[in-house]
């Protein structure tokens, strides 16, 4: 089936089975291989991407039902190539990965968690990031890492970068 | 854990949707997918056609009417949670909302999946329980409503005949002075399914005497039970305490327990007659904070 994605602001157009994944179709017709296969099921958020500007399991919805919707994925967090974003500057500063599969789902729950609320507490980042499994950092240094950005931006006059 | 191949179709109204379904038995309707999905991915489910309902206009939205919160099916858990309506009027629906799996899941998940599903654990479920709700069903030309206790019939298991498709919840919305409402839950972490689950709803006179009280208990039964034998005790009383306690155990020993690998039959008993207990003095406590109805 024909489908149409918006993905990071480019119009794409795929030809996929109906029993394709979005996170199978992002990384296998469109290379976008930041998007992670976990689990497969729902349950460990390394295939977190934004659809429609909101955090959701990409391994849980079909292509084919994804058509039309806005995909954001990780790669569209740096502001330029060789570059990275306030959020991914702050998760390397803390150490908030070490072997990185669950780094790019971390990041785009921060992402849509610091542009709708710029000053979280600690309990709603521990919140908000409760959907996602790290089995390296404990957490801490995650939760570390999105109070720093948070801090940064609030410093800044940019904000959360634009998303696309 | 790549799901069998299927086909897919998207209709546009629920009438489509229903001839879709009444043509293939092995059809199955998809909205959120948040527990289809991983269903077929582990092939426990292998529906020949998905006819995805998660864009039908008619089936989107949430509505007040006389004594009811009318919520469409394909509403999702998201919007429900943010819902200003909700909040006001359906305290016992928001206080709940929170804990159905997380917020990546409610994005795309829905109020009428949900209640589809049917898992034991499941909390809509559960509040639909407690506020006995009722399930609209359309099949092809006919719609039929079903009260809740008709509707949940075993884990995964609902009156849902073949072919039918959920079309609108309706949550009642208790009448009168002051309402209060209690949610607890237990489970092995954050956003898992649920060891136990109690809802609790009470309505007090001016005098502080309880005139309504409604508990129901899930996760340890094969479906959400309410228990009005055990809260009938509380009605006219001042719910003290100890008359909380006394009912949430007698509540919990008439719970028909499902086995369970992840808990013992005893901690089950346990879990529901503790958090039966916290939930009704929960519901007391807001209840006596609110000076007025629900608005």
């Amino acid at each position: 089936m024909k489908v149409e994605l918006q993905v990071n602001g480019a119009r794409r157009a795929v030809e996929v089975e109906p029993r394709m994944t979005l996170v199978d179709c992002l990384r296998e017709k469109l290379d976008l291989n930041g998007v992670h296969t976990g689990c497969e099921h729902g349950i460990c958020g390394a295939c977190t991407v934004l659809i429609d500007g909101e955090p959701a399991r990409a391994c849980l919805i079909f292509a084919v039902q994804a058509d039309g919707y806005a995909i954001t994925t990780v790669e569209s967090l740096a502001p330029a190539p060789g570059e990275l974003g306030v959020i991914q500057d702050a998760f390397c500063e803390t150490h908030g990965m070490q072997c990185g599969f669950c780094t790019s789902g971390m990041l785009l729950v921060a992402h849509a968690l610091l542009k709708r609320n710029p000053e979280p507490t600690r309990e709603e980042i521990v919140e908000a990031i409760s959907g996602n499994i790290c089995r390296c950092t404990g957490y801490g240094q995650i939760v570390e890492a999105i109070a720093l950005a948070a801090r940064r931006l609030a410093g800044s006059n940019v904000g959360v970068e634009p998303m696309p | 854990m790549k799901a069998a191949p299927f086909d897919y179709v998207r209709p546009a109204s629920v009438e489509e949707a229903c001839a879709c379904l009444a043509a293939d038995p092995d059809a199955a309707i998809i909205a959120g997918g948040q527990t289809l999905v991983p269903m077929m991915a582990m092939r426990l489910a292998r529906p020949s056609r998905l006819v995805d309902i998660a864009r039908i206009d008619a089936l989107h939205g949430i509505r007040q009417e006389s004594g009811a919160i009318v919520i469409g099916a394909a509403t999702r858990q998201a919007t429900a949670g943010a819902s200003a309506t909700i909040a006001a009027r359906l305290p016992l629906l928001a206080a709940a909302l929170p804990y159905v799996g997380h917020a990546a899941t409610r994005a795309r998940g829905t109020v009428g999946g949900s209640v589809a599903n049917a898992d034991p654990a499941a909390e809509i479920p559960l509040v639909l329980t407690t506020l006995r709700g009722s399930i609209v069903l359309r099949e092809l030309a006919a719609a039929r409503t079903v009260a809740v206790d008709d509707f949940f019939l075993g884990p995964m298991v609902t009156a849902t005949p073949t072919g039918a498709c959920i079309t609108e919840i309706h949550f009642p919305v208790w009448q009168g002075a002051r309402i209060g409402v209690g949610f607890q839950e237990i489970s092995a972490r954050r956003s898992d399914f649920a060891l136990v689950a109690a809802a609790a709803q009470i309505a007090l006179d001016a005098d502080g005497r309880c005139t309504a009280c409604a508990l129901a208990i899930g996760g340890a039964s094969a479906v959400p039970q309410r228990h009005d034998a055990a809260t009938d005790a509380l009605v006219g009383s001042r719910l003290s305490d100890d008359a909380i306690i006394e009912v949430a155990r007698a509540a919990a020993g008439a719970i028909d327990l499902m086995s369970s690998p992840h808990a013992s039959d005893g901690y089950h008993r346990r879990a529901a007659a503790t958090l039966g207990a916290r939930a009704l003095m929960q519901a007391r406590d807001d209840a006596m904070r609110r000076s007025g109805a629900l608005s």
